[in-house]
């Protein structure tokens, strides 16, 4: 069977069983949006490349699956770049396409070339540059195999025009052995040696701490967690990108370690004699200073990524392994540390005097942006999907959203990348449109990215998004308050520029405000309420509320602020 | 006044170096690849010598001198090894390692130097591989650390240029041979 180029590309996603494409043609791409016509795929058109990458990623993060992306030369291809380091700094599977100028002018500085394999070589887990349109199979194949197995992460596919244009005769690799990866080996045999050591370390421990991370989402290692968490008493945290992966309510969770992790987590690691580390990556934001953090355990560092282990802290036994393997394997080996009731005495004498406050607040005109999020977790079905953008919103969603159940949560940690939320909720809905998907956003995030409301309503993907409207760009106003004595400098937004009501229903959404605690429990019932548009909620808050508790940066994680209401005790 | 251009560390060889001996597969940018991972992590190449290996056309062998201070070597091995192309990785510690490298130099010959010059071929061990009326291009494949004694001494005459090709490495048979 005589294929195009541009018609091998889709039968090879296909093959993959790729569901759905979020992209935006252009001339280099424009052979392959013609067979899209009859594919199987459904294809979303953005409204900019951006949006693209997040609802890949927001997709991708919300069921495990591989988000595809397919963007055109040049421009299309630069404004993909971010998304592209952002998936890579969170280890999210993605496969994204970029159109190429045709072979015979690349290095011509041709209309809309650029050289994005040399541009996404540091941020991508591979990339390709198809030669050949007999290599699109295999190319292909190679991708997703590459994005989803070991640490999972970003593959890139270069596809230059005349190769879209050309003809090959149809074939698909019926195994890994035809891929043509010698390089890549992602099996992993367990070595029990290592094992033994680790268990030998825990049966040895009197506080230990299980610090989870996203690699134990990666690995669908919940269950095996919590069976492991229970049999051993053991304390659980869960950084940002591991929220969900163990249930906020369950009795030996402490919340969320580093620079905002709550008082419990933050200084159970402090002062633990065994920090088991399942797919974390010791990242700045959970150590802050390196040499004081943790400085009295021992460390099993699990990673699937051996490159990993001791690249910021030296592990005294290293686990190569993904999560799930590595704890049954533990539990197989009936690991159990001492006696616990002494360190559990502690623990709870420390979640009882710092849990995590708000200033209350009699006054029934003023919101807190603490409350709004507690206010609609309470209203939310069980399994609604949130994301949020970055700074004070995200982490006050974190603190106050109880997170019950893997995938849930849909964040940018390594990269921080403001105006992640909208498109990635998009994304999220698109992989789910059972679920309610919230987005917890902040008025400086929202301006990025909001545009892609239309993409939600023109392709039906409805989403709710709350916008904490404190006219700031409210992180950065925090620490100019907390650390450049009050100088402001850069970080008025103005609460009424622009109109997010307006800015709402012209993209086919439905545009609230509220003011006042009244008006914000009414327009939460309203959002739950419309299914068939997406809904927009301006809430007002104060620009003075501040995100606690706080290590300052480079600090020592023992000298952690709690909240002003709490500096007392 | 405009502070000088900082220029780095110039030091030849570092203290704790090390050689990495990476066999890639021969694709578009493997270089590139190599080259950028070692850039973006702030590893310090040393030395860099890349050129078709085992299966001639499918492999190339990259033979990198790193500085073991820079970084952990640990680090260095596991970054390279997930970039895709890598498909082997050789760490051959200096005391185990033979190491040579190549050094070409032409000198401008005059009356007054043609005595020197010509003993110091005849000291180095070096070859003359070609020459004029008024010049001579030597050649001197040896260890890393007589190129630089022969480097030194070639610098005390008025108008040289060296080429050094930077240095490949087996792991040595036994290990009580004399470099």
């Amino acid at each position: 069977m005589k294929l195009t180029g541009a018609q091998a590309l889709i039968k090879s996603l296909e093959q993959e069983g790729v569901e759905t494409i979020f992209g935006l043609p252009g001339g280099a791409i424009l052979p392959v949006y013609d067979p899209i016509r009859e594919s199987s795929i459904r294809h979303v058109l953005v409204r900019h490349e951006q949006g693209a990458g997040h609802m890949a990623e927001g997709y991708a993060l919300a069921t495990g699956k591989p988000g595809v992306a397919m963007v055109t030369s040049g421009p299309g291809a630069t404004n993909i770049v971010t998304p592209i380091a952002n998936a890579h700094m969170d280890s999210t599977p993605l496969v994204v396409i970029t159109g190429q100028v045709a072979s015979a002018s690349i290095g011509t500085d041709a209309f809309q070339e650029c050289d994005i394999t040399g541009i996404t070589m540091g941020i991508t887990k591979h990339n390709f540059l198809i030669t050949h349109a007999d290599e699109i199979p295999r190319v292909v194949a190679s991708a997703f195999y590459i994005a989803t197995t070991g640490r999972p992460g970003p593959v890139l596919i270069d596809f230059p025009k005349d190769i879209a244009q050309s003809e090959m005769e149809w074939w698909y690799p019926e195994s890994v052995d035809e891929y043509d990866l010698l390089g890549y080996k992602p099996e992993i045999v367990l070595d029990q040696t290592s094992i033994d050591a680790a268990v030998a370390l825990i049966n040895a421990s009197e506080r230990p701490v299980l610090y989870v991370g996203g690699g134990t989402l990666k690995s669908n290692a919940s269950q095996q967690l919590l069976a492991f968490a229970e049999r051993t008493k053991m304390p659980v945290v869960t950084t940002l990108m591991a929220r969900g992966a163990f249930p906020d309510s369950h009795k030996q969770h402490l919340g969320m370690p580093g620079m905002h992790g709550t008082y419990s987590a933050v200084t159970a690691i402090q002062k633990s004699d065994l920090l088991i580390s399942l797919g974390a990556r010791f990242d700045d934001r959970v150590t802050g200073k390196v040499s004081a953090f943790a400085a009295g355990a021992k460390i099993i560092h699990v990673d699937i990524d051996p490159a990993e282990f001791n690249k910021v802290k030296i592990a005294t036994v290293a686990v190569k392994s993904d999560i799930a393997t590595a704890l049954e394997a533990f539990d197989a080996a009936m690991a159990m540390p001492k006696n616990l009731d002494p360190w559990w005495e502690t623990l709870h004498g420390w979640m009882e005097k710092y849990p995590l406050v708000y200033a209350p607040t009699d006054d029934p005109a003023l919101l807190r942006p603490q409350e709004i999020i507690e206010a609609i977790a309470a209203s939310a079905k069980p399994g609604t999907i949130v994301s949020s953008g970055v700074g004070q919103h995200q982490m006050w969603t974190s603190h106050f959203w109880k997170f019950e159940e893997p995938r849930t949560w849909i964040n940018s940690g390594g990269a921080g990348t403001m105006g992640f939320g909208v498109p990635a909720a998009i994304g999220a809905k698109a992989a789910m449109p059972d679920r309610d998907v919230w987005c917890i956003d902040g008025d400086g995030c929202f301006q990025m990215t909001a545009q892609e409301l239309v993409t939600a309503t023109s392709e039906g993907f409805p989403i709710k998004v709350a916008i904490l409207n404190n006219a700031y760009l409210g992180m950065v106003r925090q620490w100019q308050e907390m650390f450049y004595e009050e100088r402001f400098s850069e970080v008025f937004l103005d609460a009424d520029l622009p109109d997010y009501v307006k800015w709402a229903e012209s993209m086919g959404a439905v545009g609230l405000r509220a003011r006042t605690i009244e008006e914000m429990h009414d327009a939460i019932r309203q959002a739950n309420e419309i299914t068939d548009r997406s809904v927009v909620i301006d809430f007002r808050t104060p620009a003075s509320e501040k995100v606690f508790p706080m290590v300052a940066a480079g600090a020592s994680n023992d000298d952690i602020m709690v909240h002003p209401l709490q500096e007392a005790k | 006044m405009a502070p000088e251009p900082f220029l780095g560390d110039v030091d030849r060889t570092p203290v704790t170096h090390h050689i990495l001996s990476v066999l890639v597969e021969n694709k578009a940018g493997v270089l590139a690849r190599i080259a950028g991972l070692f850039a973006r992590r702030g590893f310090n190449i040393y030395s860099l010598a890349v050129a078709p290996s085992e299966g001639q056309a499918r492999f190339s062998r990259v033979t990198i001198v790193v500085d073991a201070e820079s970084a952990p070597l640990e680090q260095v091995v596991g970054q390279l090894n997930k970039l895709i192309n890598v498909v082997a990785i050789d760490d051959i510690a200096p005391k185990d390692a033979l190491e040579r490298e190549l050094l070409l130099a032409t000198v401008q010959l005059d009356d007054e130097n043609r005595g020197r010059v010509l003993g110091l071929v005849e000291v180095a061990n070096a070859s003359i591989v070609d020459a004029d009326a008024d010049s001579l291009t030597l050649m001197l494949a040896g260890t890393p650390s007589a190129c630089d004694e022969l480097e030194r001494a070639l610098e005390g005459f008025a108008q040289v240029e060296i080429h050094r090709t930077g240095r490949v490495a087996l792991p040595r048979l036994t290990k009580t041979e004399e470099n």
